[in-house]
């Protein structure tokens, strides 16, 4: 069966608006306690005015961020088995499931959404915490398949934003073996030459860190956030002492090796685009172009063009190449 | 021998027997036929114990400490077996044994996750759990096995990757991904076997294989029991019930199509008769093999691709 051809029809299904909020909220950040204003908090992308925290970002708010003008399109994930294992502690998965999908109005942890940044198509695949602690069932598993393949079929670079506590336990060993499904997803999209960019938030532990969530092209970090394997809790107990200052926290990886660069939030979709923009345009493009009356893809004021149905495959034009 | 709780009734028969059998040098046939009644119940009981042990059960079965490890499979399945070492970037990591050999006259690659045997062992095999040099030590050795065109054979027994610092500073796991990419990309065959515990993310490192066998009373499972318990039922005493929840054991595993195979244990567990035990791994093993040794390179890798992302697809059990 072709992977490719087995695929999810792309479905605009809302322009997103910022939603109505009230004015008289206010949140206590995690971090320092100071109260922020909600307002003031959207302004700040969920930024600590007092201490620069980066607290956890809601999914949409996440697209919204980084996409142009706000605006992308969802693809619909083929239905998942919601209860393989008919599984029930205190509670029944099936009822866990229900009110997750209730309360954040998602079918599952992950949004697969396509658009432009900085003019340029990408796909995104971003995590909802709130949804049972954006955990990794089969259904996030097939979120990131969906959007690997969809990233292929588009030619887009793939960008994937976890935020997750790591394997949904509810979903026993085909959680586990989502570790491999997404680690085959994403390296689809890497033999496909398309940069694979890895955005980790906060948190991002467990079997999400284990698999495609540390197979990134580049590993962005946002400052602060908590990323590992085993939780501080099982290490302490196992090595009887205290942990480090700041470890498991993006600072920490990056001084360590582990990732390519922390990137605070409001810094983030700039430097996404410049790495896209490096990696799929290759080629010296705006002044060369611009020399061409009849060049097919004119750029105007440097600006990549918006076109991005077919991603730029900047083949230098020999006649202008002379200067 | 080592009896766990629910086979004190099997442990009290065997001790009769071998007070009879103390005896039976001095008084005459009476004894040697009361011996031979009660070896007859003893395997009887054991069968019919071990014919419906409780997930529970078989999980303290899979860690039985005088259960076959690693090396015991290596020292009876494998010939001229030469151990290698080391990830070439930090260190080498006992947890993971590996090196070159031949299984019955083929040259292969073995990889085991290895928990030691006694205080000394257990201690240079860090009980089995590995480092971030363990999986990358898996991985180069599964690009050698690519390399020289020689399967590849896991062994799987761990109760997980290792939490500690130095793990998670040298990238627990990204080596642990990378070790899953690794089993993903060879082109030759490649068959694991869960002899044991398969404890989460430090078990499927080296268990993406063209074949998963599990023996009839491993577990392989995204967390241990306990754990589960201790965060789901917020009650690490529930052990009981996260084993029946979580279907870790190899029949569940089989009925969910996760699992290729299950390889039957000897009456009353491994431990009771290791060499039946390797026997039975080795013809499954073998019969296995000689099936993918048939297929074309790149089948084997494509077909093993598609068989993990197909996984969890579209319904299940
Ligand atoms: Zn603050």
């Amino acid at each position: 069966m072709n992977w490719l051809t087995n695929f999810v029809k792309p479905k605009i299904q809302r322009l997103v608006r910022p939603k109505e909020v009230p004015d008289n909220l206010w949140h206590q950040c995690p971090k320092c306690s100071e109260m922020v204003f909600h307002r003031e908090l959207e302004k700040t992308l969920r930024v600590c005015v007092h201490c620069g925290h980066h607290m956890r970002m809601p999914v949409k708010a996440r697209l919204k961020m980084l996409f142009d003008e706000g605006k992308w399109a969802e693809i619909e994930l083929q239905p998942e088995p919601t209860d393989p294992l008919r599984f029930k502690d205190r509670k029944r998965y099936s009822e866990r499931l229900k009110e997750a999908q209730t309360e954040t109005g998602l079918k599952d942890a992950v949004v697969v959404a396509h658009g432009t940044m900085g003019g340029l198509g990408v796909v995104v695949a971003a995590f909802e915490f709130d949804f049972m602690g954006g955990s990794m069932g089969a259904a996030v598993g097939e979120a990131i398949v969906a959007a690997a393949e969809l990233a292929c079929l588009q030619e887009a670079p793939l960008i994937v934003i976890p935020s997750s506590g790591g394997a949904r336990m509810q979903e026993g060993i085909i959680s586990l073996m989502q570790m491999a499904r997404t680690t085959v997803a994403v390296d689809k999209v890497r033999e496909k030459r398309l940069p694979y960019i890895v955005v980790l938030t906060d948190p991002t532990t467990g079997g999400v860190t284990a698999s495609f969530a540390m197979l990134g092209d580049i590993a962005v970090a946002e400052p602060g956030a908590l990323i590992g394997f085993a939780g501080a809790r099982v290490i302490e107990q196992t090595i009887r002492e205290k942990l480090p200052e700041g470890f498991q926290r993006s600072e920490y990886l990056m001084d360590h090796g582990m990732v390519d660069m922390v990137v605070p939030r409001h810094e983030l979709r700039a430097k996404l685009i410049q790495l896209v923009g490096l990696l799929m345009h290759k080629n010296p493009a705006a002044d060369v172009v611009a020399l061409a009356p009849s060049a097919r893809r004119r750029k105007v004021d440097g600006k990549p063009e918006t076109d991005t149905s077919r991603p730029e495959p900047a083949i230098p034009d020999m006649a202008f190449d002379e200067r | 021998m080592h009896f766990l709780d629910f086979e004190k009734p099997i442990a009290e028969l065997e001790g009769k027997i071998a007070e009879l059998r103390h005896l039976s040098d001095t008084d005459g046939m009476n004894i040697a036929e009361e011996v031979a009644r009660l070896q007859t119940k003893v395997e009887r009981d054991l069968t019919s114990t071990y014919a419906r042990l409780s997930p529970w059960q078989k999980t303290l079965v899979a860690r039985h400490p005088d259960r076959p490890h690693t090396v015991d499979y290596i020292k009876a399945l494998i010939t001229d077996f030469m151990p290698l070492a080391g990830d070439r970037g930090f260190g080498e990591d006992a947890a993971v044994v590996g090196g070159v050999g031949r299984f019955k006259g083929r040259s292969v690659v073995v990889i085991g996750l290895e928990k030691g045997r006694d205080t000394e062992t257990r201690l240079k095999h860090n009980f089995g759990m590995a480092r971030p040099e363990g999986y990358r030590k898996a991985k180069r050795l599964m690009e050698l096995g690519d390399r020289f065109s020689l399967p590849i054979l896991t062994f799987v027994d761990t109760a997980g990757a290792y939490p500690g610092v130095g793990a998670e500073e040298r990238g627990q796991s990204e080596a642990i991904a990378r070790s899953i990419e690794a089993c993903l990309d060879v082109r030759v065959p490649l068959i694991a076997t869960v002899i044991g515990e398969g404890g989460s993310g430090g078990a499927i490192a080296l268990a993406v294989g063209n074949v998963v066998l599990m023996l009839e009373h491993s577990i392989y499972s995204v967390i241990s029991p306990e754990g589960c318990a201790s965060i789901l039922w917020r009650d690490g005493n529930q052990a009981k019930s996260a084993a029946e929840a979580l279907k870790l054991t190899a029949q569940d595993l089989e009925r969910l199509g996760i699992i290729d195979g299950i390889v039957p244990e000897p009456v009353g567990g491994a431990h009771r008769a290791p060499e039946a035990t390797f026997t039975a791994v080795r013809d499954a093993i073998d019969s296995h093999l000689t099936q993918l040794v048939k297929i074309d390179p790149s089948q084997l890798r494509a077909r093993r691709r598609d068989k993990f992302l197909q996984m969890g697809r579209g319904g299940l059990g």
